[in-house]
């Protein structure tokens, strides 16, 4: 079994976001990038389901030279080569289109990205990856199950879960639950260094989107205490200042 | 964590249960249109997860730049690996004085036995600042899981390796780099200490084997190694090094009890009476007490190293406490008193990460002197032990409790400062370096 695993670069949960460009794009300084987590975890499931069955786990990163260290990190992880298409990603239709380009005729039976990246939350990647393919989509998958040419997949929904048979190919989006992402080792970062790792030059694609400006959300308002026997202040507060009655 | 949440769960009027995957902890909720509570409840939990252990390392001074991409990558991965393993658990071990067998496991999985032994001998073929960060992030987690790591790799495969016969090399060291065989390093006695020279423990030609008699004392990992490298001086009075399997008769490893420091690392003898060692299990390669001080140079690196992560913790506890702690009317990090002490502390490390790391450079192009890895070990084991005093103070009450590592790391480096050559013991080395002149003896 072949499988496409589709990684993002993005800043770290923990990072404190700036913006530069007059408010129109991101300021990278000094902050740390890593694997969309949600990428980690498809990748993890990609490398189980190879262990077992037999078969190669690509990683595909569209992004600029400096998302190297992220995909060298999925190589020590486990993937057996890497890919980068050459290109800072503009949006998602952008991503799907150079993805689902490099995807065409390599026959791979399963391609998995995360549910969403973490940056933008966009969550449109792998539906649109799935339709310029022509294949079936199947997203916020907490469960994923291969049994010779069918999979099946366990969906979150609003109170409940949906179990999905799928013929292969197919392309999924990975939510938690599929698996526990894996911490690379000494001797996985040590053959990541001679595991290929090709760029390779984007296909021109339209721009869909138009990025006008970043705002940063309210910071949070502190909290007023309020005695417990000043019943009236509450009430004049909720009136006056918080306007709710 | 179910009960936690039954309460609420009761108030809110929703059903919930739980599940294990892999031994995480995963709450299900079962109600229609349920996401407020929820994402309440998801949050609750995250929050609770992330108080265990939410260190981030320092560089001040970019210091990251003068790493390459894998440097970063394997202490990232390693500090991953801390933040999964070891910290949960860590206070609760050393509180009990019981080392936690079962990372053992982990630490090999991980790579830390080892990881600049090479690859054909089952090590990992790296690089000695990859192998400075591990030791730097296994010791932010514990100074004695660190110490447990210390001795498999420079105390027990590095001899091996590089005083064994091929034979001593193939037999050992891919078992010990998988943690199959766990290995102790039996230099100090009970009269000699950091005057290892006068040691007693004496091996006798009888043949077909030698005869070891002797003792060693205060050896990290003894009650449950599997070998032991020991030290011993023959009929001429030479030190020779040897392998000494547990089974062997006459071969005992009584556990040393009631220790403040280390506490989640297992001390204990090592006795000898009349111990039959095949002639094959001395090391051919070496003779004196270069032997021993070569495994040490490369431990005490290690050291070095490590004691920038326990520093780090330290500074990383106190530097969130001091913004959160309000006394007063205001944080206590808007005090002078306790900037002095932060900013103090984080001018440390950053000497101590590059004294480290220029030591790595020259350990990597084989250049470091016994004398410069001295001077290291002793500076930045020193800082490490001051911050965490201040660190201490910084967290009030709390810091002598066990909800921060500040107690643990200090009492630990009581341990650090002692062990490989005690804080006086390198600086009198330092001092006949610059000098000529030995105040030894
Ligand atoms: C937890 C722990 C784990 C250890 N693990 C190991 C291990 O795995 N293997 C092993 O072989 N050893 C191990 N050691 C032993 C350690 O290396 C020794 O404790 C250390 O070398 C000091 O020896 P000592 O305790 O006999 O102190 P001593 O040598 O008696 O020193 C006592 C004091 O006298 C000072 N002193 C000694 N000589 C001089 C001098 N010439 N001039 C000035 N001051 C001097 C010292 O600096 C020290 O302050 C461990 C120790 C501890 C505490």
């Amino acid at each position: 079994m072949n499988i496409l695993v589709c990684i993002s670069n993005v800043p770290d949960t923990t990072s404190k976001i700036n913006f530069n460009d007059d408010n129109k794009g991101l300021n990278t300084a000094g902050l740390q990038f890593i694997i969309n987590p949600y990428d980690e975890i498809a990748l993890t499931r990609a490398l189980e389901l190879t262990e077992k069955a037999g078969g190669t786990v690509t990683v595909i990163n569209v992004g600029d030279a400096s998302t190297e260290p992220t995909i060298r990190k999925a190589l020590a992880i486990g993937a057996t080569d890497a890919v980068r298409i050459n290109a800072a990603p503009r949006d998602a239709f952008f991503v799907a289109s150079q993805i689902a380009h490099f995807a065409k005729g390599k026959n791979y039976d399963l391609i998995l990205c995360g549910r969403e990246s973490i940056d933008y939350n966009g969550a449109q990647v792998t539906a649109m990856i799935a339709e310029l393919l022509d294949l079936p989509a199947i997203t916020i998958v907490k469960m994923l199950e291969i049994n010779g040419n069918t999979a099946t997949l366990e969906r979150e929904i609003e109170g409940g879960k949906e179990i999905v048979d799928c013929p292969l190919p197919l392309v999924a989006g990975a939510s938690e639950g599929m698996a526990e992402p894996r911490i690379p080792n000494m001797r996985g970062i040590m053959s990541a260094r001679t595991k290929p790792l090709v760029a390779v030059e984007p296909i021109a694609i339209d721009q869909l989107t138009e990025i006008v400006g970043y705002d940063k959300p309210k910071p949070r308002s502190t909290v007023n205490l309020i005695s417990s026997d000043d019943v009236d202040k509450l009430v004049q507060l909720l009136h006056t200042e918080a306007k709710v009655i | 964590m179910l009960l936690n949440y039954k309460g609420l769960a009761q108030k809110i009027g929703v059903f919930l249960y739980k599940t294990s995957n892999n031994s995480t902890e995963k709450i299900y909720l079962l109600y229609p249109n349920f996401s407020k509570y929820k994402t309440l409840l998801l949050r609750h939990k995250k929050n609770k997860e992330m108080a265990t252990d939410r260190f981030q390392g320092v560089d001040y001074f970019q210091i990251d730049e003068l790493l390459t991409e894998e440097h970063i990558l394997v202490r990232n991965s390693v500090r991953d690996w801390v933040k999964r393993e070891v910290s949960p658990i860590i206070e609760d071990y050393a509180q009990r004085a019981e080392f936690p067998k079962q990372i053992i496991k982990g630490l090999a999985d991980i790579g830390a036995f080892g990881p600049y032994i090479p690859a054909e001998y089952g090590g990992g073929g790296m690089d000695q600042i990859s192998y400075g960060l591990i030791m730097q992030e296994i010791e932010r987690g514990d100074s004695g899981v660190r110490s447990t790591a210390s001795v498999q790799s420079s105390l027990v495969m590095y001899p091996i390796y590089t005083y064994g016969s091929e034979e001593q090399r193939k037999k050992y060291l891919p078992g010990l780099a998988k943690g199959d065989l766990m290995g102790c390093f039996g230099l100090t006695e009970p009269d000699h200490g950091s005057n290892p020279s006068g040691m007693l423990s004496n091996i006798k030609d009888a043949g077909s084997h030698y005869i070891l008699n002797g003792s060693k004392m205060w050896i990290s990992n003894a009650p449950f190694a599997d070998i032991a490298v020991v030290w011993a001086k023959d009929e001429a009075g030479d030190i020779r090094g040897m392998v000494i399997e547990r089974g062997m008769e006459g071969f005992t490893t009584p556990e040393t009890h009631g220790k403040w420091s280390l506490r989640a690392s297992a001390t204990g003898e090592l006795v000898f009476d009349n111990v039959k060692v095949p002639k094959e299990n001395i090391f051919p390669n070496v003779k004196g007490l270069k032997g021993p001080l070569g495994c040490l140079n490369s431990a005490r690196y290690g050291i070095a190293w490590g004691a920038i992560g326990a520093a780090m913790d330290c500074y990383d506890s106190a530097l969130r406490y001091s913004k959160e702690r309000v006394q007063f009317g205001k944080p206590i990090g808007g005090f002078q008193l306790t900037q002095k002490k932060l900013a103090e502390m984080v001018t440390e490390i950053t000497k101590a990460q590059l004294l480290a790391w220029r030591l790595g450079v020259l350990k990597n192009e084989n250049r470091a002197s016994a004398q410069q890895i001295s001077m290291a070990k002793r500076n930045n084991v020193n800082m490490a032990l001051q911050i965490a005093r201040e660190a201490r103070q910084i967290h009030g009450g709390m810091g002598i409790t066990g909800e921060y590592p500040i107690m643990r790391h200090m009492m630990n480096l009581e341990s650090v400062i002692t062990y490989e050559g005690t804080h006086d013991i390198h600086l009198l080395i330092t001092g006949m370096d610059v000098t000529g002149i030995n105040a030894f003896n």
